[in-house]
């Protein structure tokens, strides 16, 4: 139950409340993890958070976190700067399906933050392109400014994705799509029988996009989707994360919406 | 290890004397605050002899009995979970450094005093298989939480009555313990005689027992022992249909029977606190003023409070009538999926120590009978 530590070594600011660091083990041993999985992240006393990881599994060496400063916690995680020691324990939880929907053509649906948790799935698939069939991100945010990774996107644009971005709103310099991300579901004439989906991002927001999905004709045992609950030990142990018959912790965070579907039903579950 | 032993009355500290030589550390029932509660026991003198407990939904008074029986009681708020997850845990201590990083990191010691546990119930027994199962059965167990319940031994006493709050019947938890005891006492109590029909569950319950003045149970023994379990168990105070009851719970989310146990629901949390089996726990940092030391606490939480269930934009269950929910539906139906058991063994303790005396038996039924009809 003790945290490792990890130095910061590189902090950058990716908007106006959250910032993206670059951990390394003070043991020396890389924290191995897979995408999808959380660790619990702490910074000095002030609590422990769960943070989905948003580096390359390929790559362990240095454990990346984006975090946005929303409580007491995650804001004392994001006022820490180099050279500072951050406190891990982990990695938790289950992993998006990557290696599953291998030959398939996959959709990666993210809002606002929830493109971080998604990252290192879609570092996997580009790392190995050629087992898939097409790869489309559809991510949506607040404003063009709210963005997550900006010089990313264009990178992963020219390594093939087909990378469609909106926002709720924006000034005229934008010359993006303005509009909630599910519009995009319909602009991207995909074989849906035969797509994948990984969801992260608000929960109304999953919900709309798994909507949006299956009136394409996607199937929903090909739709996994990240949800957040109040993981608090991480190890099945507090109680917290119920979702109805399971831990998020434990049998999450990453699910197969197929099996979800009905608990997501139930009001205040 | 084979036999059924009787020891009389007058050598039962004869019993606590070969525990304690044994280096074990006695915890069981004592009166204190008008209650029957768990704590160190060090002679029969501290047992709560001469009283029982009256219980009813929302009702626990002790009440004197007309004999000196040492366990004529049901049970207590207490459980035997104060000593396998205690309420409140340092976790760990330790320095915050200048670059924020921990140093001098230092756990409590692993080593917890060998418990003996003297007079747990067959439905106790269960809860403590139970929370073992949640604890140390994943694929994280807490080092921590092994230490405390590693060396356990388990003096069970079969129920000699029931409480008016008890359905382990229904549960199939109890009366009688079967297993998981070193050594089981039947306490039988006859107009000239007061003695305890003694089972043997382990090697090392056989070792203890060797210790102890004790002679062969016969056949009038073990009749009386069998007479005493029988009553106890047509005693049951309450009952619970649990015929596919998880099935029955997963269909009924919507349910307007929730919406109505809500109003009466104080979302107070007392049913939590006094369960056996109730799990919950939160964590706390806590710092000096300067921030330079810092210890973990963990303790005892509720999904009955808001913030049990919150996430950076509100809590998840913010109605009393899903916090009610979510506590009943888990004790009885999402348990199996998660753990592989109930979450209940029928104690009654939620039922009696609920201020406004709302019933699980009979919020359970309710939904039964409106998709059955009445029983």
């Amino acid at each position: 139950m003790v945290p490792e530590p990890f130095e910061i070594v590189v902090k950058r600011r990716d908007t106006t409340d959250t910032w993206t660091f670059e951990l390394e083990p003070r043991s020396g041993e890389p924290l191995q993890f897979a995408a999808g999985q959380f660790t619990m992240l702490s910074a000095g006393g002030a609590g422990e958070v769960p943070i989905s990881i948003s580096g390359d599994p390929d790559r362990p060496e240095r454990l990346v976190h984006t975090v946005r400063a929303v409580g007491l916690a995650t804001r004392a995680i994001c006022d820490a700067d180099p050279g500072r020691v951050l406190g891990v324990r982990g990695p938790f939880g289950t992993a998006w399906p990557v290696d599953e929907v291998r030959g398939m053509d996959v959709v990666i649906g993210a809002g606002g933050i929830g493109l971080a948790p998604l990252r290192p799935a879609l570092m996997s698939l580009l790392a190995r392109r050629e087992g898939y069939g097409r790869l489309v991100l559809m991510y949506g945010g607040r404003s063009p400014d709210q963005l997550l990774y900006p010089d990313e996107l264009a990178d992963w644009a020219d390594r093939g994705f087909e990378v469609l971005v909106t926002v709720d709103s924006a000034g005229p310099e934008w010359l993006g799509h303005v509009g909630v991300v599910t519009r995009l579901v319909r602009r991207a004439e995909l074989d849906w029988t035969a797509t994948a989906a990984m969801l992260c991002g608000p929960e109304v927001m999953m919900r709309f996009m798994v909507a949006a999905l299956v009136d394409q004709g996607a199937q929903g045992e090909n739709i996994y989707a990240s949800m957040e609950r109040n993981m608090q030990c991480g190890i099945g142990h507090c109680g917290h994360c119920q979702l109805g018959p399971t831990l998020v912790c434990r049998d999450g965070p990453v699910y197969c919406w197929s099996e979800l579907a009905p608990w997501l039903a139930i009001r205040e579950l | 290890m084979d036999g059924v032993h009787v020891i009389e009355r007058n050598d039962f500290d004869a019993l606590l004397d070969a525990l304690t030589r044994r280096g074990y550390a006695i915890v069981g029932p004592t009166v204190r605050d008008q209650a029957i509660v768990y704590d160190e026991i060090a002679s029969s003198a501290d047992l709560p002899a001469g009283w029982t407990d009256e219980q009813e939904a929302g009702h626990y008074r002790l009440r004197r009995r007309e004999d000196e029986a040492l366990f004529g009681y049901a049970v207590g708020p207490h459980s035997w979970k104060q000593y396998q997850l205690p309420a409140e845990v340092k976790l760990w201590r330790a320095r915050v450094d200048q670059d924020g990083g921990l140093s001098n990191v230092t756990e409590p010691p692993r080593e917890s005093p060998r418990y003996a546990f003297l007079g747990a119930r067959s439905c106790e027994l269960h809860a403590v298989g139970i929370l073992d199962r949640v604890l140390l059965g994943g694929s994280h167990p807490d080092p921590a939480d092994a230490g405390r319940t590693k060396d356990l031994f388990i003096v069970a006493v079969q129920c000699g009555e029931a409480g008016g709050t008890c359905f382990c019947v229904s549960m199939k938890t109890g009366p009688v313990a079967e297993r998981g005891f070193d050594l089981a006492l039947t306490e039988v109590l006859e107009e000239h005689r007061h003695y305890f029909v003694v089972e043997v569950g382990s090697e090392r319950g056989a070792d203890v027992l060797a210790d102890v003045p004790h002679g062969e149970a016969v056949e009038e023994d073990r009749t009386a022992a069998g007479a005493v379990h029988a009553r106890t168990a047509s005693q049951m105070g309450r009952e619970l249909d649990v015929t596919e009851i998880k099935e029955l719970l997963y269909r009924n989310y919507d349910h307007p029977r929730w919406e109505e146990v809500a109003e009466r629901c104080l979302t107070c949390g007392n049913c939590t606190m006094v369960c056996p089996t109730c799990f919950c726990t939160t964590v706390e940092d806590v710092t000096d003023l300067a921030g330079e030391h810092v210890e973990r606490h963990q303790r005892w939480d509720s999904c009955f409070t808001v913030d049990y269930s919150g996430i950076h934009d509100g809590a998840v269950r913010g109605s009393a009538k899903s916090r009610y929910r979510q506590w009943m539906t888990h004790k009885l139906a999402t348990w199996h999926d998660q753990f592989g058991t109930s979450g209940c063994v029928g104690c009654g303790r939620c039922i009696t120590w609920c201020p406004v005396g709302i019933d699980l038996t009979e919020e359970a039924a309710a939904i039964r009978e409106s998709e059955e009809g009445p029983k």
